[in-house]
């Protein structure tokens, strides 16, 4: 019977060592190259206290989990019914109060620790104090698209959001205020912060420092209809310089040119005013994104395709070919008429 | 005491019936046994549906920009999916158990009020036919059905008139209107019978822990649905009284929507899992062939979970902007019920300590059940932490989590429920070996599919998406998630094949198969129509070890 028993806790430690091996897996989660969108890869001051909570969350339970998966595997493994049972009952054990009363007090001392843990970070994101210098916008979703405005500073985009670099040093963070024309939809790039919903009626507001320029994934992480697979999120961190030029070139009205007045003109007669707006023009449309500086942006249709001219045009000639389900109406123009309007946006720079 | 004999010679071989004769005695039933069957089966079909809609899913999901069903299908298939599992498989599946067992564990004859029992299943039944009939007529005159689309807890303003058209949202308003007041006269019903129907003998602190749970259970789905049916209704004023409770274009509340759902949504997790703890309280005991262990706390940590659950709903709402001192609240109490669920997985563990335990197939299902329901537990406790759902929050993580909760830890203990019950429903033993290929088979699974599936969640992916992007490491995970989801589907193949070949071809059970010590166990598989022709008197929550043990006996101990 001994053999027997040695086998039973071999097995017993190959559970244990095979449970091991997928987070030796992941040992090193920072890693971006993993993902853009990786949690554990912060980029921003609230990112990077989330993730300090949640290694420390991570550590707590993973102990838990392995004092108790031990207990149980002990139980299993030890306990089972041997094959030379002699059929009786074991000793009946009916309770013991201070057995109860130990793991009763024990969870409630590590519950005390984790919730302190817990407010103190929720006080240090969600009551941070706005400086005078931090970069101000208003984020509005729509089904399915993301529009930004920049108030006082006269900048309307969509889709690609611009924010400066925040230098630790000057920290310079951008506060968003969310808001929502329709339906839910949800903020989330998870390098830069949390997610924040976007509510209708319901104005909430995030804010995030990011500390290395570049470019920051996400998409919208609230279900808000046919398309919300397809509302994504980038944000585009520049140095202080660089984005003081981006907002100088936003701000300037639409430059016409004589080049390409018959799409100009196709484009302020048909439908596409509706919902489209081009400053410096009759087109004052709010329920699609601004196009004034629609070539400055890498990717059309709420990041769902590159910003290429074939790209324009089959998006003008059919949506559904790009996003199913997107509220963008197949315009029903014909093919010069779809050259024309597309080498009209081409130089709305 | 308890008389077995009496009982199998009053069984008279009934002559054969035609079929529709025998039909017609189902439709017409009150036996709470039958009742019980019925909402086990209609349960077990609407299971198979589900599934189906879950694979249709993963199907797509499988590689990025797959083209195999449309935006619109795929937000179908997710509503309805979820609608369909909460609503018409799990609770329905533990209502049937409960209304089979409660009555035989308590040594009465039928539940409190048969004729609001059938009442009960049969508007719970048409709530889930109205739900599917939606794919054909949804759209009424002006155009062909489609199912809701709005995901199952039908956020507002996406279910007003101006985002959701037609009809499709008024058949899921209807079908939860309908089969909730199905739920709240089986929750009467269990109560009352809990509270008037124990046999002699049988005060509260000697009923079977199943019984106290129930009734726990019971007193939560009154808290829990009530709310849901209000907000059902006053969604439908909306739609069509010209109301503005959650028309945020008049100046309605969207946020409004989201407490009235999670006040019923949050303690409804626990009306599914209390149940769920009752089979493992009653299968690892007779699998250990020790007594369960603190039974007075065991039935303290429920009521507390009980309590706390009532005060945690808005932890499912820590994105939507509350204020710091809000979210800080809804961190300690979602933490504090941590506690309870600790000791009941303690008690559990202590149960089988010293022990002699046989792995028969029910004891398999309830030790996978301890084993995921303390992972479910600690991915819990990680969510309680507000700022880490700032991330996890309607990610992939948290889909992972809750079917952690749903398929790992309640699925688990009703299959072995199943099993454990099965000898005293059909009378006939099911087969070992086809039980356990179940469970490697759905156990393997459901750890390929759950375990790999919050990966994705921590690298960003939402849920709720019908594609996803390139690049963004999701990939391969997505690939093994959906890989699972095929051995799952063996598994409920090989259950299904089980459950059918065991009822017309399995050996005879026997009245009391697992040697177990509950009143169901005294009277005939199948019990006769009065249960007990007798009613049984007791003195211990053990009455058949009593029986047993003569030398013994519980009672000098209690």
């Amino acid at each position: 019977m001994r053999n027997r028993s040695d086998w039973r806790m071999r097995f017993a430690v190959q559970v244990m060592v095979l449970l091991g091996v997928p987070t030796a897996a992941l040992a090193d989660p920072a890693d971006r190259s993993l993902s853009p969108t990786n949690i554990f890869a912060p980029a921003s001051t609230p990112a990077h206290s989330i993730l300090a909570l949640s290694l420390f969350v991570l550590a707590i339970t993973a102990a838990i989990f392995v004092l108790v998966f031990s207990l149980l595997l002990y139980c299993v493994v030890r306990f089972g019914k041997r094959a030379d049972d002699d059929g009786r009952e074991p000793p009946q054990v009916y309770g013991s109060n201070q057995v109860e009363l130990a793991w009763t007090v024990i969870p409630v001392l590590i519950i005390v620790v984790l919730f302190m843990a817990t407010a103190r970070v929720i006080a240090s994101i969600q009551k941070a104090a706005q400086p005078g210098n931090a970069v101000q916008v208003i984020a509005i979703g729509h089904q399915f698209w993301w529009e930004y405005r920049y108030p006082g500073l006269k900048v309307v985009t969509a889709n690609e959001l611009h924010v400066p670099v925040s230098d630790p040093a000057h920290p310079t963070p951008t506060f968003i205020t969310l808001l929502s024309a329709d339906t839910d939809h949800s903020f989330w790039v998870p390098r830069l912060a949390g997610k924040t919903d976007l509510i209708p009626n319901h104005p909430n507001t995030m804010w995030f420092d990011p500390q290395q320029t570049g470019l920051y994934l996400g998409q919208c992480a609230q279900y808000c209809g046919t398309q919300h697979a397809k509302m994504l999120l980038r944000v585009y961190v520049q140095s202080g310089r660089e984005f003081n030029r981006w907002i100088e070139e936003q701000s300037q009205p639409a430059q016409a040119s004589a080049a390409v007045s018959e799409g100009k003109r196709i484009f302020e007669t048909t439908a596409c005013i509706n919902c489209h707006a081009v400053t410096g023009t009759v087109a004052d449309g709010r329920f699609g994104p601004d196009l004034t500086h629609l070539m400055s942006r890498e990717t059309i249709a709420a990041g769902a395709a590159p910003n290429t001219l074939e790209n324009l045009r089959l998006w003008i000639k059919n949506p559904e070919a790009i996003k199913p389900g997107s509220k963008m109406p197949a315009m029903g123009l014909s093919d010069h008429e779809l050259d024309a309007v597309t080498a009209y946006l081409a130089t709305l720079r | 005491m308890i008389s077995t004999d009496a009982i199998s010679t009053l069984r008279a071989d009934t002559p054969s019936r035609p079929l529709v004769a025998k039909l017609h005695e189902w439709v017409t039933t009150v036996d709470h046994k039958r009742l019980g069957v019925l909402y086990i089966v209609y349960a077990l079909v609407f299971l198979v549906i589900g599934g189906i809609e879950a694979m249709i899913m993963r199907i797509q999901l499988i590689r990025p920009h797959n083209n195999f069903i449309s935006p619109e299908v795929f937000n179908r298939m997710f509503t309805m999916h979820g609608t369909t599992m909460i609503f018409f498989v799990v609770m329905p599946m533990l209502f049937g158990f409960a209304n089979y067992l409660i009555p035989l564990m308590i040594g009465a004859r039928d539940m409190a009020f048969p004729r609001l029992n059938a009442f009960s299943f049969w508007l719970t039944a048409f709530g889930g036919i109205l739900l599917y009939f939606s794919f054909l007529g949804a759209n009424g005159l002006y155009g062909a059905g489609s199912a809701p689309d709005v995901g199952w807890f039908a956020y507002a303003p996406l279910t007003s008139q101006t985002f959701s058209p037609g009809h499709s949202t008024d058949f899921w308003t209807l079908s939860l209107l309908v089969s909730g007041f199905g739920s709240i006269g089986t929750a009467i019903n269990i109560i009352a019978t809990i509270l008037c129907m124990r046999c002699p003998g049988m005060t509260l602190g000697k009923m079977p822990l199943l019984a106290w749970l129930n009734l726990v259970m019971a007193v939560l789905v009154i808290l829990a649905v009530s709310p849901l049916s209000a907000a059902q209704i006053m969604l439908l004023v909306d739609r069509y009284l010209g109301g503005h409770f959650f028309d945020t274009q008049a100046g309605g509340s969207a946020v409004i929507w989201m407490h009235f759902f999670w006040i019923f949504g949050h303690p409804e997790v626990y009306v599914l899992v209390i149940p769920a703890f009752a089979f493992a309280s009653e299968i690892i005991p007779v699998f250990s062939r020790k007594a369960i262990f603190g039974y007075p706390v065991m039935v303290a940590a429920t009521v507390c979970i009980a309590f706390i659950a009532m005060s945690v709903w808005a932890h499912h709402m820590f994105t939507v902007g509350m204020n710091a001192n809000a979210n800080t609240f809804f961190v300690l109490s979602t933490m504090a019920i941590a506690v309870p669920t600790g000791i009941k997985i303690f008690n559990w563990l202590a149960t089988m300590w010293g022990g002699k335990i046989h792995f028969k197939t029910p004891m398999l299902f309830s030790i996978g059940f301890l084993f995921q329901f303390l992972i479910a537990g600690l991915t819990g406790i990680m969510l309680s932490a507000a700022p880490f759902t700032w991330h996890l929050g309607n990610s992939y993580f948290v889909v992972a989590h809750f079917h952690y909760v749903i398929v790992g830890s309640i699925l688990f203990t009703t299959f072995g429920a199943f099993y454990y019950w099965f000898p005293k429903m059909s009378g006939k033993m099911y087969n070992e070996t086809l039980g356990k290929l179940h469970f490697w088979l759905f156990l393997i699974g459901f750890h390929l599919t759950f375990d790999f599936m919050h990966i994705p969640g921590l690298l960003g992916m939402p849920r709720r998406i019908y594609t996803y992007e390139p690049g963004r490491g999701w990939d391969t995970l997505n690939l093994i998630v959906t890989i699972g989801v095929f051995f799952q589907a063996a598994g409920i193949l090989v259950f299904v094949v089980n459950l059918l070949l065991s009822y017309f071809h399995g050996e005879t059970a026997g009245s009391d198969p697992w040697d177990a010590w509950t009143l169901e166990w005294s009277t005939s598989s199948p019990p006769p129509i009065y249960n007990f022709a007798t009613i049984p008197e007791v003195r211990s929550r053990r009455p058949l070890w009593d029986l047993k043990h003569p030398e013994d006996p519980d009672w000098k101990y209690e």
